[in-house]
C-alpha cells in the first residue's frame, strides 16, 4: 500500500491586501508525525492552518490524504482544530459535557469521511469507531485530558487552562486523523502547560494522531515535535527537529526576528 | 373565581394559544439572545407590519402576508449580514426601519389606521378565533419539534459559527433554517403580544434564565416556565383588573426579572451572575 501524506502543501501563497501574509511555501506532515511550527508574531502560521482548513482563499495546492477540492471538504470534518482563540458570551449556557459533544455532531459527515479515506487504499491503522456510544467517546476525551471530573461544570466557570482543555477534548472526540493546534499554551500558567505536554504526547504516541502545533516555545518543542517548520511568510525551514536546534544560524535568526516582531508590537502599544 | 374565568371559551382559547406562543418565543428567543439578534423579534415584527399593510391593502388576509414578507426580511436580514459584514444589530435596525416605511406607505395610502391594524400592533390574544388557536398551536408544534431536531446544530452555531462549519455543519443552509423559523415565530406570535412587544416575550424570559447559571436544557426549560407563568399571570390577572393582556404578561416577565436580581442581591440565588455583556476572550 502507498503511503499517503497526511497533509501536501505546494506553493501556497496568501495574500492581504497585495501583501503576502504567507509567501510561496511548501512542505508535507507525515501520518505520526508531530509537527512544530515556529515564527513570530505576524508569521502567517494562523493564515496557513485556516488555509489548511478551507476557510482562507489561497493560491496555490493543498492536499489533505491526497485529495483536492469537493473531497478535500469531505476530509475536513476529519481534522481536529484548537483556534489561538475561542470566544463566547461570558453566560454561555453550556456545559463541558455540551461543549465537548459539539465535536460529534455531523457524525454522519466524518463517518463518510473515513468510508472516502478507506475507499481510496490510504486508510491508517485506525477506523473511526461508529460502534461505540457518543456518551462513551465525551467520557474518554475528558479522560485524555483530565477533566471528567467538570463534566457538568458551565464553560463560563473555568480557568483559561481548563477551557483550553475542553477544547482539545472537543477536537479529540471525533477520533481526529489530525489535530491542529494554534498556539495552544499562549496564555496558561505553567502547571496548566505541562499538563497539556503530557496531552499532546498521549494523544501522537499513543493514539496515533498526527499533530500540527504552532508555538514560540522552543524548548517544548525540542521536546515533544519530531519536525520542525520555521516561517515568517516564507519557510525558513523544514525538516528534523535535530538539524533544527544544531543550526546555530537559524535559531539565531528566529530569535532576533521574534524579537524585533516582540519590540514592534510593544511598541504599537 | 379563576374557575369561572376558565369557562370562557375565549379564555381557553387565549390561554392554549399564549401558553404555545410563550414556549416558541422562549425555546427561539434563546439561540436569538445569544448570537445578539435580541432586537430580531423587532425587526421582524415591523417588517410583519409590512406585511400586514400589504395583506389590508390588497384585501387579502393579513397574517399570510405579513408570514411571507416577513420570511423574506428575515433572509434579506441574514444575506446583509453576510454578504455585507453588517453586525447582527446595525442589520436588524435596516430592516426593521425599511418594514415600517413600507407599512406607513401603504397604511397612509389606504386612508388611515384600520382596527385590524391595530389588533396586530398591540396583540389580541382575547378576540382569536378556534381557526387562529388551531393555527398557533400547529405552527407552534411544528417550531418546537424543529429546534428539538437541530437543537444542537443551532446551540454549535451559536456558540461559535466557525467550529460549527468545521466540524462538518452546512452553515449557510443553517443560518438561513434558523432566521426562517424565527420569522415565523415572530408572525405567530404578534397576536399575543403585538409588534410593539414581542421582543419582550423573546429576550426577558431568556435573559432572566441565563442568570441560573444552568447548562443549555436546563435554561431553556427555565425560560418556558418563565414564560408560561407570564402568560397564564397576565391573560388572568388581565381578566380580574380590567387591564391589556399584553402589557400585563410584558409587566409579569418584567417583574420575574426584577424579583431574580433581588434574589441576586441578597444572595439567595446561587450563581446568579450578570456579568459584563463584553465577551470573554479565551486565548487558549
Amino acid at each position: 500500500m502507498s503511503v499517503t501524506n497526511v497533509l501536501d502543501v505546494k506553493d501556497l501563497t496568501i495574500n492581504y491586501d497585495n501583501q503576502p501574509a504567507v509567501d510561496n511555501i511548501s512542505f508535507d506532515v507525515q501520518q505520526g508525525d508531530c509537527l512544530g511550527i515556529v515564527g513570530p508574531n505576524g508569521a502567517g502560521k494562523t493564515t496557513l492552518f485556516r488555509a489548511i482548513l478551507g476557510l482562507q482563499p489561497f493560491s496555490g495546492n493543498i492536499k489533505l490524504f491526497g485529495f483536492e477540492d469537493s473531497k478535500y471538504e469531505s476530509i475536513i470534518p476529519l481534522i481536529g482544530y484548537v483556534p489561538q482563540k475561542v470566544t463566547f458570551e461570558p453566560n454561555f449556557p453550556a456545559t463541558v459535557y455540551d461543549v465537548v459533544s459539539m465535536g460529534l455532531i455531523s457524525d454522519k459527515r466524518i463517518v463518510q469521511g473515513v468510508k472516502l479515506i478507506q475507499e481510496c487504499g490510504c486508510c491508517w491503522n485506525r477506523i473511526y469507531q461508529t460502534i461505540k456510544k457518543k456518551d462513551d467517546k465525551i467520557t474518554q476525551a475528558l479522560h485524555t485530558v483530565g477533566l471528567e471530573s467538570l463534566r457538568n461544570r458551565r464553560i463560563g466557570e473555568l480557568s483559561g487552562g481548563e477551557l483550553q482543555r475542553v477544547f482539545i477534548a472537543k477536537a479529540l472526540v471525533k477520533d481526529p486523523l489530525l489535530l491542529i493546534l494554534d498556539e495552544p499554551v499562549a496564555s496558561v500558567d505553567v502547571e496548566s502547560q505541562t499538563k497539556f505536554y503530557n496531552v499532546i504526547k498521549t494523544i501522537n504516541k499513543e493514539n496515533n494522531i498526527t499533530i500540527i502545533w504552532s508555538s514560540h516555545d522552543l524548548d517544548a518543542i525540542s521536546k515533544y515535535a519530531n519536525r520542525v517548520a520555521c516561517m515568517n511568510k516564507k519557510l525558513f525551514f523544514h525538516g528534523e527537529k535535530e538539524k533544527f536546534f544544531s543550526d546555530k544560524e537559524l535559531l539565531k535568526m528566529y530569535t532576533e526576528s521574534s524579537m524585533q516582531m516582540h519590540m514592534h508590537n510593544h511598541d504599537m502599544h | 373565581m379563576i374557575l369561572e374565568a376558565l369557562s370562557y371559551g375565549f379564555m381557553q382559547k387565549a390561554l392554549i394559544a399564549g401558553i404555545a406562543v410563550g414556549l416558541i418565543c422562549s425555546f427561539m428567543g434563546t439561540f436569538l439572545v445569544l448570537r445578539r439578534y435580541s432586537l430580531f423579534g423587532d425587526g421582524i415584527a415591523h417588517v410583519a407590519f409590512g406585511g400586514i399593510s400589504v395583506g389590508l391593502f390588497l384585501g387579502v388576509f393579513p397574517l399570510w402576508t405579513a408570514f411571507i414578507v416577513s420570511i423574506f426580511g428575515g433572509i434579506g436580514l441574514q444575506k446583509l449580514r453576510q454578504s455585507t459584514k453588517i453586525s447582527g444589530d446595525a442589520a436588524v435596525a435596516v430592516v426593521l426601519v425599511s418594514g415600517l416605511a413600507v407599512g406607513v406607505i401603504l397604511v397612509s395610502s389606504s386612508g388611515g389606521f384600520s382596527v385590524d391594524l391595530f389588533s396586530f400592533l398591540f396583540g389580541s390574544i382575547l378576540l382569536i378565533s378556534n381557526e387562529d388557536t388551531i393555527m398557533i398551536l400547529a405552527i407552534s408544534s411544528g417550531i418546537i419539534a424543529t429546534l428539538v431536531v437541530l437543537q444542537k446544530q443551532f446551540l454549535h452555531l451559536t456558540f461559535n459559527e466557525e467550529q460549527a462549519k468545521l466540524v462538518g455543519l452546512r452553515t449557510t443552509l443553517l443560518n438561513y433554517a434558523f432566521v426562517i423559523l424565527a420569522s415565523i415565530t415572530v408572525v405567530t406570535s404578534m397576536r399575543l403580544v403585538g409588534i410593539l412587544l414581542i421582543s419582550a416575550l423573546i429576550v426577558i424570559p431568556n435573559i432572566t434564565a441565563m442568570m441560573f447559571g444552568k447548562g443549555f436544557k436546563k435554561t431553556v426549560c427555565i425560560s418556558m416556565g418563565i414564560s408560561v407563568i407570564s402568560v397564564i399571570g397576565g391573560i388572568l390577572l388581565s381578566y380580574f383588573l380590567n387591564l391589556a393582556p399584553s402589557g400585563t404578561i410584558v409587566i409579569i416577565t418584567v417583574g420575574i426579572l426584577v424579583g431574580t436580581l433581588v434574589l441576586k442581591s441578597t444572595g439567595l440565588l446561587q450563581k446568579v451572575d450578570i456579568k459584563n455583556p463584553s465577551e470573554i476572550t479565551h486565548n487558549s
